[in-house]
């Protein structure tokens, strides 16, 4: 392991939203966790646990009520550059084609796109399997081909760290494994560190290096599992006795204190 | 039945509902309506041909009707009345009356939209502007604007500027209204990942809220044009030397009621054409902000 700052570090993140008739809601509480450079992190966790909320606060785009996060060991005050974000939905533009999707960073940012970052986002769109799709229009697309262009797009401005909410919970059972397996392909060709929010136990043990298991709100962390998983991970991994025990393991913390 | 105290209890605040604005459909995501199986070639023939059908049928009955029961032409012509009644003025007279009406119509069309959209994206950007001009915009709205057309001309005097005003006055609401709904109905994600981008909110309008708009502005559009003609039309009624509305009121004050339908089945051609226009428009600039079936 290198001595120098995680990639992400949440450092007692506490979260308070206050309510419209005065009341708060806390989202999270005492939250911490590190995540390490290329690591992919899985964050588990029941509907409304804050975990949505906890992206936002890597991402910069809220900030924490207590506590402190860190990107790079600075601590976050505006979004950055060398951090992408995959929405739950594809939150794709419909008056741009498939191209100018990929290129939107930068039209929105610098106002303007090159030949040579067209070219740049041809390549991560080869990069996704949609070469073919460049100058598609958005609705012609399925939703999986949806959500590997806002992956594409994600990686435009090649980010060292990639935040994804959630990203395939809008997909059909079997899009969903085929993106998974896509996405473990992507990460492998393009090594970043990931930090992957599911509600999914399969999804999170097969992609992850480690799972964060968070508590029902305010949103904390129960426990931290490694996954002993070895990669490239296949098929064959979802038969692996070891993926079926880590799986049960976390469903039955899930429900054991629900039971109590 | 009586109605209970809690539907009684609407926040007065919220605007009246319009029934120009509440023909706007936002575009529906994704969800293309389900076409039934293809019918057979007799009845798709009935359904190309319907509309013309009808519109035949309806004419027919009318002047079945009007001979047979012998209705003063001067009360009810006949349509083919009305189409002698348009050959009894010369086509640079009525070209003269057209041209009048038109004008005023696109200039208070063009103003609406000058004006509206940035009132809207005003209203869209503050909150405190929105909490200030808002009532004020509702309060301009809601007075009858025939009411208001006399005061306007005694006020701004016998040109172009009054007529324009009025125009602009009838049709600006839906415009601003359905504008600003667009603009804060925009997804939170996409404002999202414009502020993952750090592109400020300048571009964040342009490159996002404002496209994103782009159904709701166009259905504005449309329905401003009827509107439009309406303020140009009600303008002519009370000071005007030319101008259909003009010629309307002129005619009839003659009885020939015959050519006061025909100015009348001239400015429902300006309308459609008009309206028919913005759709041109929107398909060919904006394709993808309409449903699919539109296409």
């Amino acid at each position: 392991m290198s001595i120098a700052a995680p990639a992400i570090r949440l450092a007692e993140v506490g979260q308070v939203f206050g309510k419209d008739d005065g009341s708060a809601v806390t989202a999270l509480a005492r939250l911490s966790f590190d995540v390490g450079q290329h690591e992919f992190m899985a964050v588990l966790g029941p509907s409304g646990c804050g975990k949505s909320t906890l992206l936002r606060l890597i991402a910069g785009l809220v900030f924490p009520t207590s506590g402190q996060v860190e990107v790079y060991g600075l601590r976050v005050s505006e979004p950055r550059d060398d951090v992408g974000i995959v929405f739950q939905r594809p939150t794709l533009l419909p008056w741009f084609d498939v191209l100018g999707n990929v290129t939107f960073p930068l039209r929105h940012k610098y106002g303007r796109v090159d030949a040579k970052d067209r070219e740049r986002a041809k390549t991560l769109l080869d990069l996704v399997g949609l070469a073919e799709f460049a100058d598609k229009q958005i609705d012609e697309l399925s939703g999986g081909m949806q959500q590997r262009v806002a992956i594409a797009r994600a990686l435009l401005l090649d980010p060292d760290i990639l935040l994804m909410d959630e990203p395939f919970s809008a997909l059909d059972a079997l899009t969903r494994d085929e993106m998974s397996f896509e996405l473990l392909r992507i990460w492998s060709e393009r090594p970043k560190t990931v930090l992957f929010i599911t509600h999914s136990i399969p999804e999170a043990v097969l992609l992850a290096d480690r799972i964060v298991v968070m508590t029902p709100r305010p949103g904390a962390v129960r426990e931290i599992l490694d996954v002993p998983l070895a990669r490239p991970r296949s098929l064959a991994t979802l038969s692996d006795p070891a993926f079926t025990a880590l799986a049960n393991h976390i469903r039955s913390r899930l429900f054991t204190r629900h039971a109590a | 039945m009586r109605p209970s105290p809690k539907i009684r209890a609407v926040p007065t605040d919220a605007p009246p509902p319009v029934s120009a604005t509440a023909e706007v459909t936002p575009r529906v995501e994704a969800s293309a309506p389900v076409r039934p199986a293809r019918p057979g070639r007799l009845v798709r023939l009935a359904n190309r041909f319907a509309p013309t059908l009808t519109f035949i049928f309806v004419l027919a009955i009318w002047e079945v009707g009007c001979r047979l029961f012998q209705v003063p032409t001067f009360l009810l012509p006949p349509p083919s009345v009305i189409v002698r009644g348009a050959f009894e003025q010369s086509a640079s007279i009525w070209a003269g009356h057209v041209w009048a009406t038109v004008r005023v119509a696109l200039m208070g069309y063009v103003v609406a939209i000058a004006i509206s959209i940035p009132m809207a994206i005003a209203l869209a950007s503050s909150r405190a502007l929105s909490r200030t001009l808002y009532p004020l915009i509702v309060v301009v709205h809601s007075m009858p604007i025939v009411a208001v057309a006399p005061i306007i001309v005694v006020t701004l005097g016998a040109s172009d500027l009054p007529r324009v005003v009025i125009t602009f006055l009838i049709a600006f609401f839906p415009i601003v209204v359905t504008t600003t709904t667009g603009l804060l109905a925009t997804p939170e994600e996409m404002i999202e990942l414009s502020r993952s981008l750090r592109a400020g909110r300048a571009r964040e309008m342009l490159h996002i809220r404002l496209p994103f708009a782009l159904p709701y502005i166009f259905s504005a559009l449309k329905i401003a044009t009827t509107l439009s003609v309406v303020g140009a039309v009600v303008a002519e009624f009370v000071a005007a030397e030319r101008g259909l509305g003009y010629f309307i009121q002129f005619s009839t004050s003659f009885f020939k009621i015959n050519q006061g339908f025909a100015a009348l089945v001239i400015l429902v051609t300006i309308s459609l054409a008009f309206f028919q226009l913005i759709s041109l428009v929107q398909r060919v600039f904006a394709p993808w902000s309409l449903p699919k079936s539109e296409r």
